[in-house]
């Protein structure tokens, strides 16, 4: 359970997150807006209130671990690790320029706080269930977590990894699913029908729950359940809006990816400051 | 140093000494880890996984998965070796070592079991032909095939020792010693184990065999050859390439692979920069393997001691054209 400062808060960083995903993008003048802004919710209750992390120190060994497996959708992260202190806002609008430190898809050689390398779908659900396993083994007490979207179960090797982690009782791990319920060609359910996100994992093994996602309290109380779930990996269906918080592209319906001109700029930070003062930030 | 074991010597099975090398390192280092694709009852890790269940993870039919798996291990510290079929090893997991592993800067282990003709009976489908050649496009890659059982125990302590993603190509059942026990190599280093002025031939696994047995057939008619052994593909050495351009003026490659992608075009494209001269090849060329037993595969795609012979002659007829 969040106090209702906690929660206050969360809420808060959600929009600092969004307005400087907003600055990122509009710097290059485009991108995946609609991915990156669906997630706010998640990355603002993980880096503001779960994951042990250290901006000063960030490949601290006992760090909990994240896995962007969306890794189109770094745009949003970076902001994150931008506010945490991870690196100085000049880099934000660096991104996608030559020699720049923010590259589209996340590098872990390249940007400070990013702990895996993504870019192809469905490659770093395999990475946190590796990264989980080397914990156990090696008896780290950290946890990994974990992003994907709903598009990218399309992917077989997250099916893959889902059976692996079942198998081997993978429960140092939470993944997170963003079920915005796009993918790049349109709806999920008119390209490649996931069905029930929740039902799938289940009956693969995954201790599976389905929550607004973006709910700062009520993800932070599926984390919460997550982290106690022994014997089994777990599984959050995030259900998201693609685009949240940015309001040209919630009313675009499609958005997977979009240009960001000065005037919508302009609009939707005059938009996330009016929401920020209504908390009263 | 390394030195030529006697005509005739043989060694354990490699895939057994593979896991008999590994369970030693591993007693050392609780680092070393071990997973496998359902193939753990034919890679020889059983032996490893009855030593070490909690480090063995058999993944199940699932290669692709068990690659990223592995690379998130390697961040955390741990050592993973995983084994599947060559043709798996490279076919189904080039995008994950790709991405997880040679991309982001990991620590993963693969070895691919049976490249080329000595997948025999599995036939074409099973005959990695192009394996190395597919990780010879990622720039931060290791890749080395073990000439022998010897060379392969020889190397598994550098391997595990040097960060860094290596693809690492054995032959299973091989049991012909090439090698003494006591032989050392270096990674990154061709062996000369002939030397000659007439022409050089730069083989790797089961064709340095082929190889040294091509070097006693030409003496016999008064050509000496230079036999190197380039067991590692990349870094390939190429200071001994072209010091062997220089000094035999033509070389021949000779390789268990498809010669689209592999070790013959590596060395000519170094030659070619540097010390252009005739180049022959010896491998598989645009062709998709079939069953048969080692012998017949050898002959059908022109990779014994007497294909080299006369691809040597050939080889050193065009120095002076």
């Amino acid at each position: 359970m969040l106090t209702d400062k906690e929660q206050r808060e969360l809420k808060i960083f959600a929009c600092e997150i969004r307005k400087k995903t907003l600055l990122a993008i509009h710097s290059i003048g485009m991108g995946h807006i609609g991915g990156a802004m669906s997630m706010v919710e998640a990355l603002a209750v993980l880096y503001g209130k779960v994951m042990n992390v250290d901006p000063a120190n960030p490949r601290k060994a006992d760090r909990d671990r994240f896995v962007l497996s969306k890794g189109h959708c770094g745009p949003s992260l970076y902001a994150t690790l931008c506010l945490k202190g991870y690196f100085p806002e000049e880099a934000l609008t660096t991104m996608n320029k030559g020699g720049t430190i923010l590259p589209s898809h996340v590098d872990r050689l390249k940007t400070p706080g990013i702990d895996y390398s993504t870019g192809s779908l469905g490659t770093g659900i395999s990475v946190a269930v590796g990264s989980a396993v080397g914990a156990r083994l090696t008896g780290g007490s950290y946890r990994t977590y974990c992003i994907v979207g709903d598009g990218e179960c399309n992917e077989g090797q997250v099916w893959e990894a889902a059976m692996f982690a079942a198998q081997h009782q993978v429960d140092n791990l939470t993944v997170l699913i963003d079920c915005n319920k796009q993918q790049l060609d349109g709806w999920t359910k008119d390209i490649c029908d996931l069905g029930g996100l929740k039902q799938k994992f289940e009956q693969f093994g995954w201790y599976a729950q389905e929550v607004d996602g973006h709910d700062v309290e009520a993800i932070y109380d599926a984390i919460v359940n997550s982290q106690e779930c022994k014997g089994r990996p777990s599984v959050i269906v995030l259900d998201t809006i693609k685009g949240k918080g940015c309001s040209y592209a919630e009313a675009a319906g499609l958005c997977h990816h979009l240009p960001c001109s000065d005037e919508q700029y302009e609009h939707e930070i005059a938009l996330l400051d009016e929401q920020l003062q209504a908390l009263g930030a | 140093m390394y030195q030529l074991a006697e005509n005739g010597t043989k060694t354990d099975a490699m895939r057994d000494v593979l896991a008999r090398t590994l369970i030693t390192l591993a007693r050392e280092n609780p680092n070393i880890a071990v997973l496998d694709a359902d193939l753990i009852s034919a890679s020889g890790l059983k032996a490893f996984q009855k030593e070490f269940p909690e480090r063995t993870f058999d993944c199940g039919v699932q290669e692709a998965d068990m690659v990223g798996i592995a690379a998130g291990m390697s961040e955390s510290g741990i050592i993973p070796f995983t084994h599947t079929f060559s043709c798996f090893a490279s076919r189904k997991c080039i995008d994950q070592a790709f991405l997880s592993a040679c991309y982001a800067g990991l620590n993963v282990k693969m070895i691919g079991s049976d490249g080329g003709v000595v997948a025999t009976t599995n036939g074409g489908s099973h005959q990695g032909m192009e394996d190395m050649g597919i990780y010879l496009s990622l720039p931060n890659i290791t890749l080395v095939e073990p000439t022998d059982a010897n060379m392969l125990r020889a190397l598994l302590p550098q391997i595990v020792d040097t960060y860094g993603t290596f693809y690492i190509r054995q032959w299973r059942r091989c049991t012909d010693a090439v090698y003494t026990e006591d032989s050392t190599f270096t990674i990154g280093k061709g062996n000369v184990l002939v030397e000659g002025h007439d022409a050089t031939v730069i083989a790797s696994g089961i064709e340095v065999k082929q190889a040294l047995e091509a070097a006693q057939i030409l003496q016999t008619q008064g050509i000496r050859i230079r036999v190197v052994d380039m067991f590692t593909w990349r870094p390939l050495d190429k200071e001994l390439v072209i010091d062997s351009a220089q000094r035999t003026g033509c070389i021949v490659t000779a390789e268990n692979h498809c010669l689209a992608t592999g070790l013959g075009h590596a060395v000519a494209a170094c030659t070619a920069e540097s010390v252009p001269v005739p180049v022959g090849y010896i491998g598989v060329n645009e062709q998709y393997g079939e069953v048969g037993d080692l012998d017949y595969l050898m002959h059908r795609f022109h990779l014994t001691a007497e294909d080299i012979v006369t691809k040597v002659l050939e080889t050193i007829a065009r120095k002076n054209m």
